[in-house]
Order: C-alpha cells, then structure tokens, then sequence
C-alpha cells in the first residue's frame, strides 16, 4: 500500500516535468503550427546559463530568475532569426529547422561547457516528507514543482483567454491574413508565442535538471515524454498538456514498480496507441468540425 | 514506356557505382554500401511523407524490422540471402500495415507523436526478449561475397554492390509507383483530403497502403544495414536513425526520388567530412569533438533556409535557370511555367 | 484553420514532377565529385618504407621510422559521452608524456580516436575508417559492449591487433575465435564474485536487494553475484534502463521488499539517483555499488548541488559516505602511491581542465599498459608481435592484480580490493581479491606485493 502511494505521488510529480515539456509544445503549436522539436535543447542551454549564474552568485532564486528570462529572449531570437524564414515554406521544413537547431544547441553546449556532469540544484530540501514517521514518497522540491507547472499552465490558459494579447495570439494562429487585416501584427505575435514557449521550457529545464543532472543531451529522453504528454492531451489544449504530462507520468510509475522499467517505453507506446485511436486529436483537443 | 526509361537510368546509375566502386578505395566502397541503404529508407518515406502527405518519424522501427529479421533468418533458417532480403522486407511491410491502420485516422503532429512513441519503443523489444534478439549486444551475422566473384572479389565492394542494386530496384519500383494511379492517388490525398474522399477515393486504404510500401523499403535497408555492418542491436536504431531519415528526405527535396539520393548522400557524408576537417585543425579535445555537431546543425539550419525546396529543389531551379538562358527565353522571374504543375516524371 | 490547413498541406509536396532522367547526369557528377573532393581531402597515414633511422624500420601498416599510429572507438558526444569522454584524453596525455621522454624506441605514437557516439553502425564505420584509410596499427581501447561487439569479428579477419578493449565482457577472452582481441579492466562477473563474496561474509542472512542496469554490464555482475549471494537472501532485483532517468518505481519496489543492502551495478549518474531517491523515499539501505558506479570524485560532482544547499540536512558527502565499493587501480586520494603521484603529475600537466578521478585514471593507466606491450614488441614490430607479447604476459603496472594474458586467456586483470568510501575518498579494507569467471571458482586473496610506479613514469 505505502508503495501505491509512493508510485503515484513519484508518477505526479515526474508528470509535472512532462506537463511543462509539453506546455511549451502546445504553446508553439498554437501561436504557429509548428513542432518544436529543438525545445528541449532550448531548455538545457537556458539551464546551463543558470548554473552559471548560480555558481558567481551563489543564490538559486537569481538563476532562475535569470533562467526564465533568458528562455524569453532565446525563445524570441530562434522564431524571428530561424523560424520566421520557414513559416511561408512547406511545414515540414520547420521542423527539419527544428531538428538541426538541436544538434546545433546540443554541440554548442559541449563546446562551451563540456559533456560532463553537472549538478543543478534543486529550490527546495529533496529529503521525503513524512506524515509522523510514514514517509510521504515525495519532497518539497516536488512540490514545489508541481505548483511551478500548474500556476504556469493556468497564467497560460488565462492569458490565452482573458487578455487581449492572447486573443491576438490566437488570432495570428488560425488565420494570419484576417487578423492582419484586423489590425493584428501578426509577426509580433509569433515571435510573443515563440518567446513563451522558451520561458516555459526554461521553467521545465531547471525544475527538471536537478534530476536528470545537466549535460548536452539531458533532456533528449525528457522531450520526447513530454511531447508524448502533449499529444495524449491534444496539442490545441494547455490543460490536456498538464493532464497528459500527469496520466502518463503516473501510468508509467506504476508499471516501472509493478511490472518491471524495461516495459516502460513499450507501455508509453500502448498508451498513446489507445488514446489516438479514440481521440485521433488527443484527450482535450476540439473534435473535427468536418468529415466525409 | 515509362518503365524502359526507368529502367535505362537504373542501368546508367549501376554502372556508374560498378565504376565508382573498383576505382575507390575500400573505406569508399564501405561508404557507398551505407549510402545505397540510406537511399531505400530515404525513398520510402519521401513517398510517405512527400505524396501522401504522411508524417513518421518511426522509420527507424521498420528498418529494425527488417534488419532483425534478417539476423534471425540468416542464423536459424539459412536461407538465401536475397530471400532473406525480401523475406525482411516483407515483414516491415507486415508491420507497416498494422501502424498504418493504427494511424489511419492520425494527423500531422499526431502522426508525428505516435511514430516517435515507436521509434523509441520498438527497440527495447529486443532487449525485453533478449534471449531470442540477442539483448543489447545483438546478433551477429556475416555474409561472404558469392562464389562467381571469385575468391579475391573484396568484401566491400560486394556489399556496395548488394546493397546499390537493392537500392536501385526500389527506386525503379517506386518511381514506377509514383507515375501510376496509386502515385496519383496518394498525392491527391495528400493534396485535400475531403476533396480525395468526395471523388471517391478510398483515402484510408491509400494511407494504409503508403505505410505499407514504405514500410517494406525501410525493411529492406535494415536487412542491408544489417549484411553491412555484420551487426544487429537495439543502439543502431534509436530515435537519431528515424529523425536522420526524416532529414535527409526534407533536405534532399521532399517527395522527389533524387531527393532521396542526395539526402542520402549528405546523411553519410557530411558528418565524416565536418569530422575529419575538425581533426585536422587539431581539435582533438573533447570540447573539439562536439564542433562537427554545432557544425551539422548549422549546416541542417542553413540548407533549409536557402534552399526551402530541398537540394532537388534547387537543383531543378538551377536547371530552369540554365536552360532560360541557353535558350534565351525570358521568362519574368518569380512565375514558374504553367506546364510545370502538369508534368508528371519523377526519379 | 480548415483553408489554411489545406494550403499547407498542398505545400508537403515539391509542387512539380519533372522528368528527370536529365536529372541523372547531374546526380552523377555531383556524386563523383563528392567521393572524389572527400576521398582527396582524407588523410591517408601510409607506411612508408623510408630510409632507416637508427634501425627503425616500417615494419607494419601504421608503423613509420617516427611514428605509431593507433586508432580507437569512444563515445565523444551524445547520452553516453559524460565521463567516458574524458578516456580517451587521459590515454593521450600518457602518450604525449611517454612522446616527450623519447617515444617508444624513438617513434612517437599518434592516437586517433573517433567518435561514435555509442551507436553501433558509427562504429563499425569509424573503424573501418581507421583500418583502411588511416592504416592504424592496431585498435586500443575501443570503449562499449555493444558497440565494440560490432567491429571484433571485422578486426579479427582483418588480423588487427584490438587491445585492452574498454568494456568488463567476458567476450573479449575468446582466443580461439578472435586472436586478436584482449580485454584489460576486471570483467563483470569477476566483479560480481568479489563483491558477493564481501556482502556474504558481512551480510550474511541480511535481505539483498539488487539496482543494476540492464544490459550486458548488470547482468554479468548480477550472474557474479549469484555465484556468491545465496538465492534466499535475494529479496528483489531491479533493473534499469539508462535512457530512463526515473528510477523512483524501482527504489519505492526495493524499499517495499524491505532490502537492507543494495547492490548496484550501475553507472555513477544512477548511483547519483538511486541515492537521492532513496533520500525521497526515507529508505537508507547499505549500498554496494560496482567500481564503474563509484567514483567519489564523479559522485561528488554529481551531489555537489545538494551538498551546497544552505540549511539543508543533506550534504554531498554525506550522500556517499559508507558506500562499499571495489577498486583494481590505486585510491585516487592515495598520494603516497607512487603511480598516483606519477598520473597525477601527466594529469596536472596535458589535462588541467579536467578533475582527476576515475576515468582519467582509467585512460592513464591503460594507455600505461599499452607502451609495456608495445615496448615488449620489439623494435621493429610487425602486428604479429603485438599479440605475441601480450599472451606471453605483461607486468602488473599500476593494477592491484595480476594480468591473466597467456595463449590461452586473453581477459586482463584477475581481481580488485574491497573499499569503503569514506569523507569523498575510497579507504581499502582488506586485500585484494582474486578469482575466475566460473560460478564455482573461489574468491581468494593475493598476497603479492604490487610494484611501484617506475622513476622515469615509463615502463
């Protein structure tokens, strides 16, 4: 029984980090129809930039601070240098885009800080929780990052809906030409949405890196949970992103513990088979206006 | 018609690697038998991908497919090898129509998740039941170079041989594709795909059948990957091999056929050029290695922003050009002729 | 949306089908040219037969009057790459040292290692590369097992000296199917026997719970295990997989079992993880963890964030205190060992940038192996020679046990010491240990004395 518990609480938690990885997906996929696929790159280098400031300073709460907001700006410098240039193109030669800004980020960060190890720090004590003398099976860390992800999902969702700019942002994303006839930049918009998207990956990379430990290719295993999340809860929907990231965090905890982690990938795989054959668009997505 | 010129160019290219292969040196011949696998992944999902308007990022799985099946044939069945080749190709195929059904009804980054979710997964079956995949160290097989070829025929050469003419017959087969009724088919369906559907195509059949023939030519360059290399395991066909395909397809020109050789050829190439010219600028180091991937990456970034129609693509334009001047014929740039969108060859 | 997505789904295609067998020409010359522009700008190390220096002669591919070249396989970049990137490094350094005391007989070795990022097809291309276009002498060190795997039947039927493979496979001992390979560091199942051994005498009775990864390398130290833990005590095994770094179900299933010691044959990344989640859990068994997983210097970095934390109730060392480990090369906070103190110093000198800790030991110490072989091959060597020395045995060197190299056995070192990780330094307890890979050999001590580091820091 402690271990259900234990398996569920971990399954939550390492979900959030799915949740976050696949926040900055939908975000992407909603301002621009495209699929990032260099997001998790994006979110090492960030994470690098704030190990950096951690060791001059001293103080965690500095680089992240200085994490997030350089995901803001990497974020807003990929789409108007890199992107921009291939949204006109075929969709396809985006994602190609995608793919060698990766390698790309991936190689710089060897360059710059080495392959090896590095230890990132996490925001709060990792030792378990106790109730009594009943270990909980989660720390204070994880709950903060539980917290981080969902308050990060719901300013997202809010923004989207509440605030003009995110009005704006869905409006360059169903249909550029009216909304530029409406007044809308629509450039603006992309590189806004582009530049989210990095401030969410960066929130995911830190919260992530204490366990996953920072080198190139950290979060290569992370992203593609994460887009799996992403499309489990439909790409169209920040909420599905989050339930997702949790469904498939917990799912996985429970058949790494109860029937062994070489069937975890296989069970991943058996998960999203099922639910893309009842949803074809995901959990949450909206259903198809039309068919034949 | 069509076939005979097919099949006329098939022959000009098999004798341009005959001649390739005896003058290059044996690492050469090893690449050129890399670069003829890579070309019959490459051409399968180009025409998924391309045509029909179908986005995988899981063709690794297929070619592990197809490669593992060959391992087994070869060290339980003894079979002849270019039995065992179809054999293989055959199975991919088998397992290309069960994930096209599965994803009959999936769309772009849905599609995309679902085949990545594969790619990663399939793999680890061979670790699951390692007792029959041989775990992570694989199986091992070895193919000598046939008998007719005398007993000094070097083993590479043969392969660039095997693995080249295997590679030609799948583009023969699917050049031939492209121009038939299926060909037309698949591009209208990967055009509008209500428009396909109110004029009575069966657009699920075609999908599933556009999974099913890439499929058994990713099977195919697993099983020659496989007689390649001499070694079957879960590290060769992780999610890089599938992302790699997919690449080489989008930068050698989507769709077209000699996309698929020019994406193969910078697949094999670039990466050990970039390679040895950071060697011999003496960066050694381990900061040193990770300049070919900052490298490649930029490279990927910058062919695809210059040249958004893929190398095939430019090349073709450079044709036009060419030709506009030899004959001195001023079309305004920026209008491509009409007849364009109404010719049908491909290679 | 509808419209533009069918805009967009128009724009997949390339937008025109011209005929293209004009196109062929162009294929072809671009595909000459690119063979022929990479074939040129390739660097081809032939051996020249040129004049004699002080009876040097070019005596096998890859042997000049000057120099030796030597090739090897490593994960340079990529998920394999951190900390087993800094081998390879580390031998050179040794051969830049051994080039700048006079080389071997007066011919300095040139060691080119490619990278092939753990993915087997690389690897047998990156050989194939160092075989046949830069003519190496013999492969050193390539680094994996199942990378490895794929490039030993190529190099045996190509008769290519492949030496002191990095890899702890029983594999590499297979005289009469593969001559020409040779292990070197202690296999996974001699380890396992050691280990086991340990946990028998100490834990007997104790409930054992084993983490180990799940391939090749947990497995065979898993069999070893076997061979000395009774089965009854064995109250859970779980497995792991690199790529997945949420060890948290195997840890919670550990604890659940009520393990009081665990065995890990891990990598030092999930040595890291299974003790911070351990920390989550409030499980805190003994833990035993393989040589590879245990290196306090990789481990400390590892933890050296929660060791920094301010207020926090853990610390870095804290977190590796008490772990029982074994070693078969010298504690790296040994200064008074003389081999320590000799690559510490060639570290301090060609690798500043890089911490001195396990894996640099590693690359020093078999590169150290590599000029004793070579030096006892003889002036002139020819590929032949190489073999031939290795099987006719080597000096120990800086390994705690004897190498097993004879005509008949080609696995390198035979044992290693019991440590205990004590203040971020491995502390031996007892001797070394020595055995075989069978289920029922002993595990016996060795008594022999180890020799010392030579004056000159070349053999």
């Amino acid at each position: 029984m402690a271990e259900l518990g234990e398996l569920t609480l971990g399954g939550i938690s390492v979900g959030m980090i799915y949740a976050a990885i696949g926040l900055s997906l939908v975000l992407i996929w909603r301002a621009t129809r495209i699929l990032n696929y260099a997001q998790g790159g994006m979110a090492m280098l960030t994470t690098y930039i704030a190990l950096t400031v951690v060791s001059r300073t001293g103080s965690y709460w500095a680089g992240f601070a200085v994490a997030l907001m350089a995901g803001l700006v990497l974020g807003g410098v990929i789409e108007r240098t890199v992107i921009r240039p291939a949204e006109n193109k075929p969709p396809l030669n985006a994602i190609i885009v995608t793919i060698g800004l990766l390698i790309f980020l991936e190689g710089l960060a060897g360059i710059i800080y080495g392959g090896q190890f590095r230890s990132f720090p996490a925001a709060f004590s990792i030792t378990g929780l106790h109730i009594g003398s009943a270990a909980l099976g989660i720390s204070a860390n994880d709950v903060f990052v539980a917290g981080a992800v969902l308050a990060a999902a719901a300013l997202l969702a809010a923004g989207f809906r509440y605030t003009s700019a995110g009005l704006r942002l869905r409006a360059a994303a169903f249909s550029p030409p009216v909304a530029r006839l409406l007044g809308v930049r629509v450039g603006r918009m992309l590189t806004l949405g582009w530049a989210l998207a990095g401030l969410i990956g960066a929130l995911a990379g830190v919260l992530v890196s204490p366990s996953t430990f920072l080198y190139p290719n950290s979060m290569d295993s992370v992203f593609v949970l994460g887009f799996t999340a992403a499309v489990i809860g439909g790409l169209d929907s920040p909420g599905g992103a989050v339930a997702g990231g949790l469904i498939l965090g917990v799912a996985l905890n429970y058949v790494g513990g109860y029937l062994g982690s070489d069937l975890v990938p296989l069970f991943g795989l058996a998960a999203l088979a099922v639910v893309l054959m009842i949803r074809p668009s995901g959990l949450f997505s909206p259903a198809p206006a039309r068919q034949v | 018609m069509t076939l005979l010129r097919h099949l006329a160019a098939a022959a000009v290219l098999a004798l341009l690697i005959v001649i390739l292969s005896i003058k290059l040196s044996a690492f050469r011949d090893y690449q050129i038998a890399e670069i003829g696998c890579y070309v019959a992944a490459v051409a399968g999902l180009t025409m998924l991908v391309g045509l029909s308007g179908q986005i995988s990022l899981g063709h690794g799985a297929f070619m592990a497919i197809g490669a593992y099946a060959t391992g087994l044939m070869l060290l339980h069945l003894h079979w002849p090898l270019e039995v065992v080749l179809a054999a293989s190709a055959l199975a991919a195929a088998l397992s290309g129509a069960v994930v096209g059904v599965a994803a009959a009804r999936l769309r772009g980054p849905y599609l995309a998740g679902a085949t990545l979710m594969l790619a990663v997964a399939l793999p680890t079956l061979a670790i699951r039941y390692a007792g029959l995949f041989g775990g992570d160290q694989g199986l091992s097989v070895t193919i000598n170079t046939p008998g007719f070829l005398g007993p000094t025929f070097p083993l590479t050469r043969w392969q660039a041989w095997l693995t080249c003419g295997c590679a030609l017959i799948t583009l023969v087969v699917l050049a031939n594709l492209a121009r038939s009724r299926v060909g037309r088919s698949w591009r209208a369906t990967g055009d509008d795909e209500v428009a396909a559907a109110l004029a009575g195509l069966n657009v699920a059949r075609l999908r599933v059948l556009a999974f099913v023939v890439s499929a058994a030519c990713a099977g195919l360059a697993g099983a020659l990957l496989a007689v390649t290399t001499s070694i079957i395991s879960p590290g060769a066909f992780t999610l890089t091999l599938s992302i790699a395909l997919l690449t080489g397809a989008v930068l050698g020109g989507l769709g077209t056929l000699a996309g698929a050789v020019w994406g193969s050829l910078v697949l094999v190439l670039v990466p050990t050029y970039v390679t040895d010219v950071a060697a011999s600028h003496g960066l050694s180091s381990s900061a040193g290695s990770n300049i070919p991937v900052a490298a490649y990456g930029v490279v990927l970034v910058v062919v695809m922003l210059v040249f958004p129609d893929g190398i095939q693509g430019a090349v073709r334009r450079f044709r036009q050009l060419a030709s506009r001047v030899l004959t001195l014929r001023g079309t305004p740039r920026g209008r491509a002729p009409a007849s364009e969108h109404q010719e049908e060859g491909s290679t | 949306m509808n419209r533009s997505h069918a805009s967009r789904s128009r724009a997949y295609r390339s937008h025109s089908y011209t005929a293209h067998r004009a196109a062929l020409p162009v294929i072809a010359a671009v595909a000459v040219l690119a063979m022929v522009v990479s074939a040129c700008s390739s660097s081809s190390t032939g051996s020249s037969s040129g004049s004699k220096g002080g009876g040097l002669t070019a005596s096998a591919p890859g042997i000049t009057t000057t120099t030796i070249t030597i090739g090897s396989h490593q994960p340079l970049t990529g998920v394999a790459a951190p900390g087993y990137s800094e081998i390879a490094p580390a031998s050179n350094a040794y051969f830049s040292y051994v080039n700048a005391h006079g080389g071997i007989y007066g011919r300095k070795i040139v060691y080119k290692y490619l990278d092939d990022k753990y993915d087997p097809t690389n690897t047998v291309s990156v050989v194939k590369q160092l075989v046949l276009q830069d003519n190496v002498y013999a492969i050193f060190d390539g680094l994996g097992t199942p990378t490895h795997l794929a490039v030993a039947p190529y190099l045996n039927s190509q008769k290519v000296p492949d030496v002191f493979v990095a890899s702890g496979c029983e594999c590499w001992n297979a005289p009469s199917s593969w001559p020409q390979t040779f292990g070197w560091q202690l296999d996974y199942v001699r380890e396992g026997k050691i280990l086991g051994s340990y946990i028998k005498q100490h834990f007997a009775g104790q409930k054992i719970g084993y983490f180990y990864q799940n391939d090749e390398f947990g497995q065979d130290g898993v069999k070893g295990l076997d061979a000395e833990i009774p089965h009854a005590d064995v109250v859970s095994r779980q497995s792991y997989d690199p790529t997945n770094i949420n060890v948290g179900p195997q840890v919670a299933a550990l604890k659940a079992a009520g393990a009081k010691v665990v065995v890990s044959f891990s990598v030092p990344a999930f040595t890291a993880l299974l003790r911070l989640n351990s920390l989550k859990l409030g499980f805190s068994p003994t833990l035993v963890v393989s040589d590879v997983g245990a290196d306090p210097i990789t481990l400390a970095g590892l933890l050296e964030a929660y060791a920094k934390q301010g207020g926090a109730t853990v610390s870095g060392n804290q977190l590796t205190q008490g772990i029982i480990t074994d070693g078969y090369l010298p504690t790296l906070g040994d200064a008074s060992n003389s081999w320590i103190a000799l690559f510490k110093k060639i570290h301090d000198q060609y690798l500043p940038k890089l911490p001195f800790d396990g894996n640099v030991l590693f690359g020093e110490a078999v590169a150290y192996t590599f000029v004793q072989a070579m030096l006892k091959a003889g002036k002139n060597p020819t590929r032949a020679d190489l073999v031939t020395a290795i099987q006719g045995g080597l000096p120990q060197g800086p390994v705690v046990a004897p190498y097993a190299y004879s005509a008949t056995v080609h696995a390198g070192m035979t044992g290693a010491y019991i440590g205990v990780i004590k203040n971020g330094a491995i502390v031996q307890q007892g001797p070394v240990l020595v055995t075989d890979t069978s289920p029922t050999g002993a595990v016996t001590s060795y008594s022999g004395t180890p020799p010392a580091a030579p004056a000159s820091g070349m053999p």
